[in-house]
Parts: C-alpha cells; structure tokens; sequence
C-alpha cells in the first residue's frame, strides 16, 4: 500500500471536491461535511468522469409517498447517465454486487507521518492522503 | 449547474491507432439569442420572440412537454467553463468532444429551431435563421462538423423553398425532422419535401422528440420522462411504417431516410411484422410495390445512440447482424445526459472492418463525404 498526499488540509475545504492523478490513474476525490472519500474517476458503465457528478443522498421508500432521505451528499450520481454509487464503498445502488467503482481511503494525517509525494510537507500542517 | 473542481487534470490524447470516427447526432446551442440567432431574423419576428415566444404545438403552456433527466437533458460536464449552454462553446466541444474521441465528421441537429411551432410563418423564419447561424458560427469555423437543413415541415411549400436556398451550400449535410410530426410522415402533406430533398440529393434525417400534438402512446399522455425516452423507438417505427405503405420510398427510390436517436433494437422485429401484414393484405395498398424489408435494406439507415444494452453484450451483436453491419451510423448525441461513449459501445472482440463501417464508413456513405 502506498500513500500518496494530495493537498493540504487547509487546500482541500469541505463541500470542495479535486481529481488527481495518482499511479496513472484518476480519482475523484470528495470533502464532505470534513470526512474524505475518494473513487476511481471512471463509471464502470461507459466510463463518465465521476468528479464531475452531483452528489446527493440516499432516498429509501417502504412504501408510495413515504419516502426518507439520508446520508445527505453521500451518494455520487455519474454526471452522464446517472448511476448511483456510495462514496464510502464505490458501490452502484442499483446492483451493489455486480456494479462497483473502486473506493480508496482518503484520510487526513500529520505531516510527521508523511514521505511527501507530490507536495512539498511543512510540519505544522495536516495533510488528505489517499491509500492506494 | 456546473460543479467546481479545484484541479482537472486534462484528459489523454487519443492513441494514433484509435479510429478516426463519425458521430451523426451533435446538438449545438447558441450562446444567446440576441448575439447569435437575431442576426439572421428579421426585427419584425424578433419582436414577436420577446412578445409571445415560441410555441410549439403541445398542450402544455409552461414547460416543456418533455421533464428532462437532468437540467437542459445535457451532460453535467458539459457545461462550458466559460459560460453558457451545453453546446454551445465550440472550443470546448472541440476540446471535450471531438478530440478526445477523435470525431473526423460530426453532423450538427439543432433541436431548438422553429420546427413544430404553431405560428408557420415564425416558424420559417426561425429555421431559416438556424440554418444561417450553423454555417456562421459552427461549419465556417470547425470543417469536422456539418449541418442539418431544418426545415418547417408543417408547412410544405415553406420547406421546400427553404431546402432549395441552402441546398447549394455544401457544408449541408442533409434535410432535418423530428419525428413527431402532427400526421403519420407518410401522408402526402410531406411529399414536397421528400421530392425536394431526393432532388438535392440529401438524405432525409427524422430524429426523435418534435410537437406534432399528439401523445408519444396510443393511450395518451404517460406519466413519466422514462416513458417518453421509451416512447422513441415506438415514434420512429410509426414514421418507418407510414413511410413504407403510403409508397414515399416507392415513390422516391432514390432517397435515404435516416432516423436518428431511437435505437435500433427494435428493426428486426418490425420488419418481420411488415413482410408478413404486406405479403397478406397489400392489396389495401395502391403503393408499396416492394417488401418492406427490402425498401429498409436498401434505403433506411439508423443512428446508433441510444444503443440498447442487453446484459450479455453478444444478443446486441446478433441484432446488428441481423441488420446488417452497413445500416448502423454511430451517433454519441453529445452534450446530452444520454451520451454514448464511443470506446464503450461495441465489445472488444468486435472486428475492425465492423468497427469501421459502424463507426465511420456508413456515416460517409450515407452523406457521400470524405473525412476533412
């Protein structure tokens, strides 16, 4: 496993959202609320770029108009057709088993901690590290 | 509408190899009316924009007849960094679009053009202006696109004339519908324009959605967008019916109809339930001389998007096999939600010849072009 820092915590706000590449590939990574989350930017249907989705929730009825929404923002929809994955799994709501984009753990971490990679580190600041 | 990314890093390059492909259904927008459009209107049928608008012939007075998937039906990464509608930025289509996926030949069907508005004379004018604008602002500046005649078709005579004007401009590409005209296509109000385009010798395109008035289904008015977006393919095989057993193809043997942004799924079938009604009961007909089957090998043509997506990609092969390989010109319907990536469409073990009757040499022939 490799951890790669993207940015400095104070760089990476929430409600922002970047695409880095990182070992040749793309990922979509996500500020929610202060938690990370972090997807191959690729939509295992036609290949939709999904740092350009909207996020939204989880909308759940157990019966006609009685409906809930949670986990608000939690939920990406691919900007092109509008598959549905779990930020947290990569998981398609749709058919979680058999439609999946890959999900990374994206965290932040001292700087004490890091090799810096593609950022120079100072000390005193945190820094979002993806885990590849 | 657009979301804000704090870096995006630029996409590859496509591979030397990669095919250099036609996409047959591209859907410009102007940037503004005023600066793009009213150029070419008259002051007189601007006036009548800001007054009354546009209407088309629908029963919804706000709204558009068809709720969209996603906001103006586009793609969410469509929108232009710089501003405005998707489809609108050339430099940004070039740059999103026709580079990356390597477009040689791409086909521009303006969907917001006067077609199927109440008033025919507003309706004129405005697809005159379209037809201006296209040649203006996208085919001048971009030789990898082309341009669609669009046409008032309610009005035949005001058609027919409008085909004659551009007709000699070469960057038109071909005669542009949309399939949802206020009756069957086939009927003989639309003869005039089916002689005009066979006489320029320009394909007859027939995309879905329009305003003809009537439901997209023979039980009224659905419910949902989904149904709508459904309701395509059962639009297009109206068209390819009534065009069949009213003899315009009889008539015309020389003209291409290309229908545009219904699948193709569904030809096979239809074709079967043609042969058999027309070897039983053509003599209802006083057209309609050859088996449907054979006016559709010979003279109709199907854009691609949106592909159906059977679960075991080979059932999609199969249908086109029983289509035929050169009937198919792939179309991405870029900028819109219901996009079709061109890398994705077809398996991999597909071959290359199939490959490139479908993604470039049918689209080539139909339209009689070279790459530019």
């Amino acid at each position: 496993m490799t951890r790669h820092v993207v940015a400095p915590v104070s760089e990476f706000p929430p409600g922002t959202r970047r695409c880095v590449v990182l070992e040749g590939r793309r990922i979509a990574l996500f500020n929610v609320g202060g938690r990370y989350f972090g997807l191959l930017d690729r939509c295992p249907h036609q290949g939709g770029p999904l740092s350009e989705g909207v996020l939204t929730g989880l909308v759940e009825a157990d019966a006609p108009g009685a409906y809930s929404f949670s986990r608000p923002g939690e939920i990406l929809r691919c900007p092109w057709h509008g598959w549905e994955f779990d930020l947290a799994t990569g998981e398609s709501r749709f058919d979680p088993r058999r439609h999946r984009t890959r999900a990374f753990r994206v965290s932040a971490a001292p700087a004490g901690e890091l090799r810096a990679e593609t950022v120079p580190v100072r000390v005193e600041e945190d820094y979002v590290v993806v885990e590849m | 509408m657009t979301v804000e990314l704090l870096d995006r890093p630029s996409r590859e390059a496509p591979a030397e190899a990669a095919l250099r492909i036609a996409d047959c259904d591209i859907h410009p927008s102007p940037k503004s009316l005023e600066r793009e459009i009213y150029p070419f209107l008259e002051k007189r049928w601007q006036r009548h924009m800001e007054r009354y608008g546009a209407r088309p012939r629908q029963p919804f007075l706000n709204g558009p007849a068809y709720p969209k998937g996603q906001p103006d039906a586009a793609r969410r990464d469509a929108y232009p960094p710089a501003g405005g509608r998707p489809g609108s930025d050339l430099a940004f289509m070039r740059e999103q679009h026709l580079d990356p996926n390597n477009v040689g030949f791409g086909v521009l069907n303006p969907l917001k053009s006067g077609q199927g508005l109440q008033n025919l004379d507003f309706a004129d004018a405005y697809c005159r202006a379209i037809n201006d604008w296209q040649i203006a602002f996208w085919t001048r500046e971009e030789p990898r696109l082309k341009a669609s005649i669009v046409i008032p078709y309610e009005d035949a005579a005001a058609s027919v004339q409008e085909i004659e004007r551009c007709a000699g401009e070469e960057d038109y590409v071909q005669v542009f519908m949309l399939n949802r005209t206020a009756e069957p296509m086939g009927q003989r109000r639309y003869w005039p324009i089916y002689d005009a385009a066979a006489a320029a010798g320009l394909p007859l395109a027939v995309h879905a959605f329009g305003f003809g008035g009537a439901p997209i289904t023979g039980g009224g008015w659905p419910s949902y967008y989904i149904e709508d977006m459904t309701g395509h393919a059962q639009s297009s095989q109206a068209v390819l019916t009534s065009m069949i057993f009213e003899g315009v193809f009889d008539r015309l043997p020389g003209l291409k109809l290309v229908l545009i942004e219904s699948g193709f799924a569904w030809l096979p079938a239809l074709c079967w339930r043609l042969d058999r009604v027309w070897m039983r009961m053509r003599d209802e007909l006083h057209r309609c001389k050859r088996r449907p089957s054979e006016i559709v090998r010979e003279q109709v043509f199907l854009t691609t998007q949106p592909m159906e997506e059977p679960s075991r990609p080979r059932q999609l092969v199969e249908c086109i096999e029983w289509i035929g390989w050169d009937r198919l010109l792939f179309a991405t319907d870029y900028p819109h939600w219901d996009f079709d990536q061109p890398d994705r469409v077809l398996p991999s073990w597909v071959d290359a010849e199939k490959r490139r009757a479908f993604f470039t040499d049918n689209a080539l022939g139909v339209y009689g072009r070279q790459m530019p």
